[in-house]
């Protein structure tokens, strides 16, 4: 497998610029993403992490310009190798999509046709994008199975997805998904329907994949403990904002928004031995009724007057490339700036 | 497959409907959301010919009137015009719509009750009654429909109540698959589980976890069925199975208005679209219904 | 040493797996469960960890006598419930209840949160009055306001539906309730709030658990005793934080590492190799052998049993071939990975 060509510069493949993607139904207006900004350099991997209804998945979804009846992208960037998705036509999409932008999703079953043979799902982008003829496209095939370690490939053409254990077919989905080298790899969830030792034999291909051929991943978990090994960079979700982001290695030592700390605090980690988990109180919130301000103000036990009320709180930028959504972080902000100026 | 899924996706609306009052009136409020307010209006159109036929009707249904005959319809006496006998259309319609939802109705209830039967002890039950109740089902459902309604209305001869038994005796199949399926899914979910493990008995399952949550689909299927039942009299009546004579049925209309088609187009346009009308809006309310009560949706 | 709350001895579960016109010729058999003992005391958390296809669910059901079990034994109170009249059932019912994984399946959509709750006592006779007043002293211990009780589930949260699951098992004051994946389902930041929720009400009734569960991280914090399972059988039991730190079997091994924060080392490294096999193709011998980095010839053939490594642990591995024996510690490989 080649990799994909990396840009002389230094410019992000990815470039997310205040996203807003709402969902409009009958109940009134779902704010899923909220101004959301990152960026991802090729060969990197980012982690989005939150919880359910934080807009994580929303905003993969309009990356890939697949939302759901009713979900329209309001306004934002989305620049991907130059050329913005949010303009794009369906057309210059669906080239687009599974060529330069493959996708794995949670569960693996349903992303894989019951009624076609491996051969046929993992090598038809192949023969749709590449136009290979179908005997090049499953002689490749074969190579991409053997890359995710399937054992036997050659037969495993033949057989159909519900023959196949859980993890083998998050492994042939993964393969159909990078199968034109992609330079970007969504990956939803991808280990949630998967046992312990399964998660983490697949993590580790994901990574072995990632060296292999220098794609960039965005890499969505529910799970903060597994961005661990995974990912150059983590952004923390909630509200359908983005409210913390940075090098994954320092916001996990020392996290700087309430609801990071919160969360690495609320969760048992293994080797520890604390009588009583640290619990944020109240629930998630309601994108269709965000409260004002900030929405994490009603569950933090920090918050401010200023945090309660009018708009979110803006990105303050800190130093080494961190940004936080946070009014107690704006002291903070403003000496960072001002000692780099 | 290992792990379940985290709850609620990002497209779930928001939780914590808020309700006031007492369940039904919360259920009636979400239920009657969007619903197709034509159908709704003939059906209930129809019943109310049903139920105050004697009030509405201008003319008796069966008086006939030499001098009257094959009376085109206008504003005159007669709205609608009358048949070959006199006999006042509208009156005819009216005491007709009275049948065919009576019938309807009745129908729909008998088959309803027959196949929920099955379904709910084939369901529970599982085992040996499931197999022999299930393969009786495979069994109605190969006969012959019309051959059979022949032969009963031929052995007990024709009448209202035999043609309510008819349909209801040879249409619970599709209640009885259907039923059990819903009640096959019921007895798997946890909180019917846990209600076994808390020492429930079969009947407070049957009563408190099964049927509650098998009412919305009997109210679906009863919804299409009452079309169904109604097309089937009046096939019936046409044939002169049904209800009989002079008993207005649609379908007996029908088959009386054949040798004058020609020449008095109103003796079979009225009963004729009366009936597509009738189906088409049990067929409509019955999907509104279906799309509305989906559990899948998550609410009620 | 205090009798045991809860004692499995020996318990199985095998389901027939038939073929032939009528079903009748039998051509083998799942076994769910296949001999499992352990003992609960009482107060404790007794946490049973694995992953799918290990059987835990037909453990659930075997322990709410849900279905019978093939042969073995359940004693509470060290009497054996096989020989229970139908009076006596119902008392074990009442004194062992549950709460499952899914706060959306859990609960009948068409029942008041009240009745919900007070179901168990509806089914076992009490009288209004006690039910009403019962109702309000749990849902005040499970953190749900008074006027819930009036409310339909589908107006709850799932973290909040998770603790009408919780007030539904303590109404009748059970002395043991089983956890099935009791906050798998719950997103993270509601977790810790229902774990601290039942470790508070343990603390405050005495209550044992029976935590099943496939994240270690979770059983370490809640448990004190952890027995591993592995296609039906149990492969190791010890205290929870000595096996966490030092896991005796290689599967528990492959646990913990793959629990393991990233950062940290796991107390044993080794491969995880190849994936949980079908209930029906469950490997001769040690059922982990085709796994194992350490499998040896008799792995092949033998199912080792449960031995005693200390008063305190038991392992089912050849590597520990008798009692009281683990002198060098993590073992040598065998065969190279």
């Amino acid at each position: 497998m080649q990799a994909p060509t990396q840009p002389a510069d230094d410019t992000p493949l990815l470039a997310v610029r205040d996203l807003r993607t709402h969902i409009f139904t009958r109940r009134g207006v779902v704010k899923a993403v909220n101004g959301v900004s990152f960026q991802l350099r090729a060969g990197e991997t980012l982690g989005l992490v939150g919880e359910s209804g934080s807009g994580k998945t929303m905003t993969c979804l309009s990356i890939l310009r697949l939302l759901p009846r009713g979900a329209r992208i309001v306004s934002g960037e989305i620049v991907l190798q130059g050329s913005d998705l949010v303009t794009a036509s369906e057309a210059a999409l669906e080239r687009l999509r599974g060529k330069q932008m493959g996708m794995v999703l949670q569960n693996a079953l349903a992303a894989l046709d019951p009624v076609f043979t491996i051969g046929t799902q993992v090598g038809e982008p192949l023969v749709i994008h590449q136009r290979l003829s179908w005997r090049a496209a499953l002689r490749r095939v074969v190579e991409l199975l053997r890359l995710v370690k399937v054992v036997a490939p050659e037969m495993r053409l033949h057989s159909y997805p519900h023959e196949l254990s859980g993890g083998m077919r998050q492994r042939v989905a993964s393969a159909a998904a990078i199968g034109c080298a992609p330079a970007l790899l969504i990956a939803d969830e991808p280990t949630t329907a998967l046992d312990v030792t399964t998660q983490r034999q697949y993590l580790d291909l994901l990574k072995e994949l990632q060296q292999a051929t220098g794609m960039a991943i965005i890499f969505v978990t529910h799970d903060i403990s597994l961005v661990g090994n995974m990912c150059d960079q983590l952004a923390v979700f909630y509200g359908g904002l983005l409210v913390e982001y940075g090098p994954r290695q320092q916001i996990l030592s020392q996290p700087s928004h309430p609801y990071t700390m919160a969360l690495l605090q609320a969760i048992p980690q293994l080797g520890e031995s604390r009588e009583r988990l640290a619990s944020i109180a109240g629930e998630p919130p309601d994108l269709g009724r965000l409260p004002a301000g900030c929405p994490f103000h009603p569950r933090c036990e920090a918050a401010l007057d200023v945090c309660r009320t009018g708009a979110p709180p803006p990105v303050f930028p800190l130093a080494q490339g961190r940004q936080v959504r946070c009014w107690l972080r704006e002291q903070e902000h403003d000496r960072s700036a001002v000692g780099s100026a | 497959m290992a792990r379940s899924v985290p709850p609620t996706s990002e497209l779930a609306l928001p939780q914590g409907t808020p309700t006031d009052g007492t369940g039904l009136v919360a259920w009636g409020r979400t239920v009657f959301r969007g619903a197709p307010l034509l159908s709704l209006g003939f059906l209930t159109l129809a019943v109310a010919c049903a139920l105050c036929a004697p009030l509405l009707a201008p003319y008796d249904p069966i008086q006939t009137n030499r001098s009257q005959t094959l009376v085109p319809p206008g504003f005159g006496r007669h709205l609608l015009g009358t048949d070959h006998l006199g006999r006042d259309i509208l009156s005819r319609m009216i005491y007709g719509a009275r049948i065919s939802v009576t019938v309807g109705f009745l129908a729909v209830f008998v088959s309803g009750t027959i196949g929920t039967c099955i379904a709910v002890i084939s369901g529970v039950l599982r085992g040996w009654p499931e197999t022999v109740l299930m393969r009786l089902t495979d069994a109605f459902l190969a006969l012959p429909f019309l051959m059979v309604a022949v032969l009963i209305v031929s052995l007990l001869g024709p009448s209202l109540v035999n043609v309510v038994l008819v349909i209801g005796l040879l249409r619970w199949m599709t209640y009885a698959r259907t039923i059990r399926s819903e009640v096959l899914r019921l007895t798997e979910m946890d909180f019917v589980r846990l209600a076994r493990a808390a020492g429930a008995r079969r009947r407070r399952i049957i009563v408190q976890h099964i049927f509650p949550n098998i009412v919305n689909t009997l109210l679906v299927l009863g919804t299409l069925e009452v079309g169904s039942a109604v097309i089937t009299e009046a096939s019936l009546s046409f044939l002169g199975l049904g209800v009989p004579r002079p008993l207005p049925s649609w379908g007996t209309m029908l088959a009386e208005s054949q040798t004058h088609v020609f020449t008095a187009w109103w003796l079979p346009v009225f009963p004729g679209i009366a009936i597509t009308l009738l189906v088409m809006a049990s067929n409509l309310t019955g999907d509104w219904l279906r799309d509305r009560l989906d559990p899948t949706r998550r609410q009620l | 040493m205090t009798e045991a709350l809860l004692e499995v001895r020996d318990l199985a579960k095998h389901f027939p797996v038939t073929r032939g016109l009528l079903r009748g010729k039998q051509i083998g058999a799942v076994k769910a469960v296949d001999g499992l003992s352990f003992r609960i005391q009482p107060g404790e958390t007794f946490a049973i960890v694995g992953e799918s296809g290990c059987g835990k669910t037909t453990l659930a059901n075997l322990i709410l006598s849900l279905v019978p079990p093939t042969h073995g034994d359940i004693l509470l109170h060290g009497q054996s419930i096989a020989r229970f009249s139908p009076a006596e059932l119902m008392l074990y019912r009442k004194s062992v209840t549950a709460v499952f994984q899914d706060p959306y399946g859990a609960l009948n959509p068409r029942m008041r949160i009240g009745d919900v709750i007070t179901e168990p006592m509806a089914i076992h006779g009490y009288a209004r009055r006690a039910r009403q007043q019962r109702l309000q002293e749990v849902l005040r211990a499970v953190g749900l306001s008074a006027d819930s009780a009036r409310r339909f589930p589908h107006e709850f949260s799932g973290g909040q539906r998770q603790r009408v699951g919780i007030a539904r098992a303590l109404v009748l004051q059970p002395p043991l309730v089983v956890l099935d994946e009791p906050v798998s389902s719950l997103d993270v930041s509601i977790r810790s709030q229902i774990l601290n929720l039942l470790k508070d009400l343990q603390a405050e009734f005495g209550i044992s658990y029976l935590l099943i569960s496939h994240d270690l991280a979770t059983v370490e914090h809640m448990s004190d005793w952890i027995g591993v399972m592995y296609l039906g059988k149990l492969v190791e039991i010890g205290q929870a934080k000595t096996t966490c730190r030092q896991p005796r079997h290689p599967y528990t091994a492959t646990l913990v590492a793959a629990a393991t924060p990233p950062g940290r080392t796991p107390p044993w490294t080794l491969p995880i190799m190849g994936e949980v096999p079908h209930g029906l193709d469950i490997p001769s011998g040690c059922a982990f052998h085709p796994r194992c980095p350490y499998v040896q010839p008799i792995c092949r053939t033998h199912t080792p049993p449960l031995t005693m490594l200390t008063a305190q642990h038991q392992v089912a591995c050849h590597l520990y071939p008798e009692a009281m024996s683990a002198a060098t510690w993590p073992p040598a490989p065998v065969t190279s990975a």
